[in-house]
């Protein structure tokens, strides 16, 4: 068997600029955005699915970055941490997070507001969740269903409340807009 | 991981081509990654089927649906007509991993998922799933995972799946393309295999197979569904015991009771024998305990794992209770009304 196989061009559509690497087979998408396009906003914590800190959007969704192939996702919209807001101008969920001490070390932290941000779409497409008590209707915002939602965010420094208290205060924010 | 040759399958035909003892499917990767980093897997070329069309759809078939392969756990579980009329798939599915994977999971790719033995993920420990012929490092072992039903002298490895015991508790067919381009289906039962002398052999599927749907029959109307899972963390864990439940009650008496059991068998578990006892029957609480009795009849126990034994039981009984209405229901007990 090959030591190892030749390196294979693959195009990434991140944060709306469009990047083509040549990336040995076995590069994660989250490798293939710290190593190769050194976007190191997303963290890197078990690398097999258990922590979270790897979230990343594709094609609008939220997933575990270390778990999917760079060559595996050609021409696939990714959003990084680095597209969600800047420091100059941080979402109104990095902000949160700041606000409501939403962190302690913060490596969570990236992986944290790319879920919170991914949850409060999922919650107004109207997605049930394990806690739901209904299936057939539209889950309410609660503290239960965001425990359940953001279970797949460890945080080692359990700054969990102020993670909570940082998604629900973006939850009222924009329920209040929308009335 | 070891290196590995990548290829983008066009259609089923180009997937099928490329398939053979060393070649990997891979759909949303989230098991066979985890798999491949710690070399436990080491397929020398994967064939990426997610870009193959038509694999990505919940139709009507029947008066049942047709589930594809490549459908995320996520839609198929927010499905409004899985809601609605199969809500045990719903529950069970919601009760796996987190959001993010099941964004990625596909429901071919979670029949299957493979065992959370922690010794077949250590291959410094001999493991007749991983290495046929170097023992089960689980007996004597840590077995909180592990099986109590279903296993062999080979073997006490658990299947994972939450999916998959909803999908047996409904009598899901799955639909298979062989590699001549026929069609043919299989119960969960006939998919999976005993682990007997062979563990490593976990399905009847050959190499070049390919899951392209799973077919699940008409919806039970009206009845209760229930899908219960018990764990050592309130989310984001595997099942130590789950139970699924499809149950009617007609005149004060049971007229129908499907049951299914994950993490507790080499496979979903189903056993006609508890059900039949049920059946007929006026509910209580003493015939409950009395199905529970007979589910673990034959089970073998490792002091890992015998927990397992009153869990079920107790998890079984409270099930039931809910499904026929001797409490009240809690949040995992659905009502399916009559089919308009
Ligand atoms: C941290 C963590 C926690 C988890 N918790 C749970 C849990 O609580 N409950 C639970 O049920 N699961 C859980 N899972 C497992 C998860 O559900 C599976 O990893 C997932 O369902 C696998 O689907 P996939 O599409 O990613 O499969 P892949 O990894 O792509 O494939 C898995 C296997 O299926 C084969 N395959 C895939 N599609 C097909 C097809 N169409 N035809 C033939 N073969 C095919 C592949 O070749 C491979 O061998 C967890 C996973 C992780 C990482
Ligand atoms: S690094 Fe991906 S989940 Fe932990
Ligand atoms: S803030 Fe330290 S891990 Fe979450």
């Amino acid at each position: 068997m090959a030591e190892r196989n030749p390196p294979q061009s693959v195009t990434l559509n991140v944060n709306g600029t469009s990047e083509t690497l040549e990336v040995d087979t076995r590069v994660t998408l989250l490798d293939a955005l710290r190593d190769h396009l050194n976007l190191t906003g997303t963290k890197k914590g078990c690398d097999h699915g258990q922590c979270g800190a790897c979230t990343v959007m594709v094609n609008g969704r939220r997933i575990n970055s270390c778990l999917t192939l760079a060559v595996m996702h050609e021409g696939d919209e990714i959003t990084t941490i680095e597209g969600i807001g800047t420091p100059e101008a941080p979402s109104d969920m990095q902000r949160a997070f700041v606000t409501c001490d939403g962190f302690q070390c913060g490596y969570c932290t990236p992986g944290q507001v790319m879920s919170g941000t991914a949850v409060l779409e999922e919650f107004r497409q109207g997605w049930p969740s394990h806690v739901s008590k209904d299936l057939t209707g539209n889950a309410d915002f609660n503290d239960e269903e965001l425990a359940e939602r953001m279970s797949g965010n460890l945080c080692r420094c359990s700054a969990y409340p102020g993670i909570r208290q940082a998604i629900t205060s973006v939850a009222t924010k924009t329920k209040e807009a929308a009335e | 991981m070891r290196p590995f040759d990548y290829h983008r399958a066009t259609d089923l035909d180009d997937a099928s081509g490329h398939l053979n003892a060393s070649t990997q499917i891979i759909a949303g990767g989230t098991n066979l990654l985890d798999l491949m980093k710690l070399q436990v897997m080491t397929p020398q070329q994967l064939v990426d089927i997610n870009r193959i069309d038509g694999l990505d759809r919940i139709e009507p078939e029947g008066e049942g649906l047709r589930i594809g392969a490549l459908v995320p756990n996520s839609d198929l579980a927010g499905d409004e007509r899985i809601r609605r009329n199969y809500p045990v798939l719903s529950r069970a599915l919601l009760a796996g991993a987190s959001g993010q994977l099941r964004n990625k999971a596909t429901t071919g790719g979670n029949l299957l998922q493979r065992t959370r033995c922690p010794y077949f993920y250590e291959t410094a420990m001999p493991c007749n799933k991983r290495d046929p012929g170097t023992g089960c490092a689980a007996r004597g072992g840590a077995t909180r995972m592990n099986a109590v039903l279903g296993v062999s002298e080979h073997c006490i490895a658990a299947h994972p799946s939450d999916m998959a015991v909803g999908m047996r508790v409904l009598g899901a067919e799955v639909e298979i393309r062989r590699a001549d381009g026929s069609h043919t289906r299989k119960t969960l039962d006939e998919l999976y295999s005993l682990p007997g002398e062979r563990p490593d052999i976990e399905t009847t599927l050959s190499p070049d197979d390919i899951i392209t749907a799973v077919i699940l029959p008409a919806p039970v109307a009206p009845s209760v569904q229930s899908y219960r899972k018990v764990r050592d963390r309130a989310s984001y864990a595997f099942a130590l015991v789950s139970v699924a439940a499809v149950v009617q009650v007609e005149g004060g008496k049971i007229t129908r009771a499907d049951l299914a059991f994950g993490g507790i068998a080499s496979r979903p578990w189903r056993d006609p024998a508890v059900e039949a006892m049920l059946v007929g029957e006026t509910p209580s609480i003493d015939l409950f305990r009395a199905a529970g009795k007979r589910l673990v009849a034959a089970a073998e126990t490792q002091p890992g794992n015998a927990f397992k034994l009153p869990m079920v039981r107790r998890t079984l009984a409270g099930v039931l209770a809910e499904a026929t209405g001797l409490s009240e229901p809690t949040t995992g007990t659905d009502n399916v009304g009559e089919i308009a």
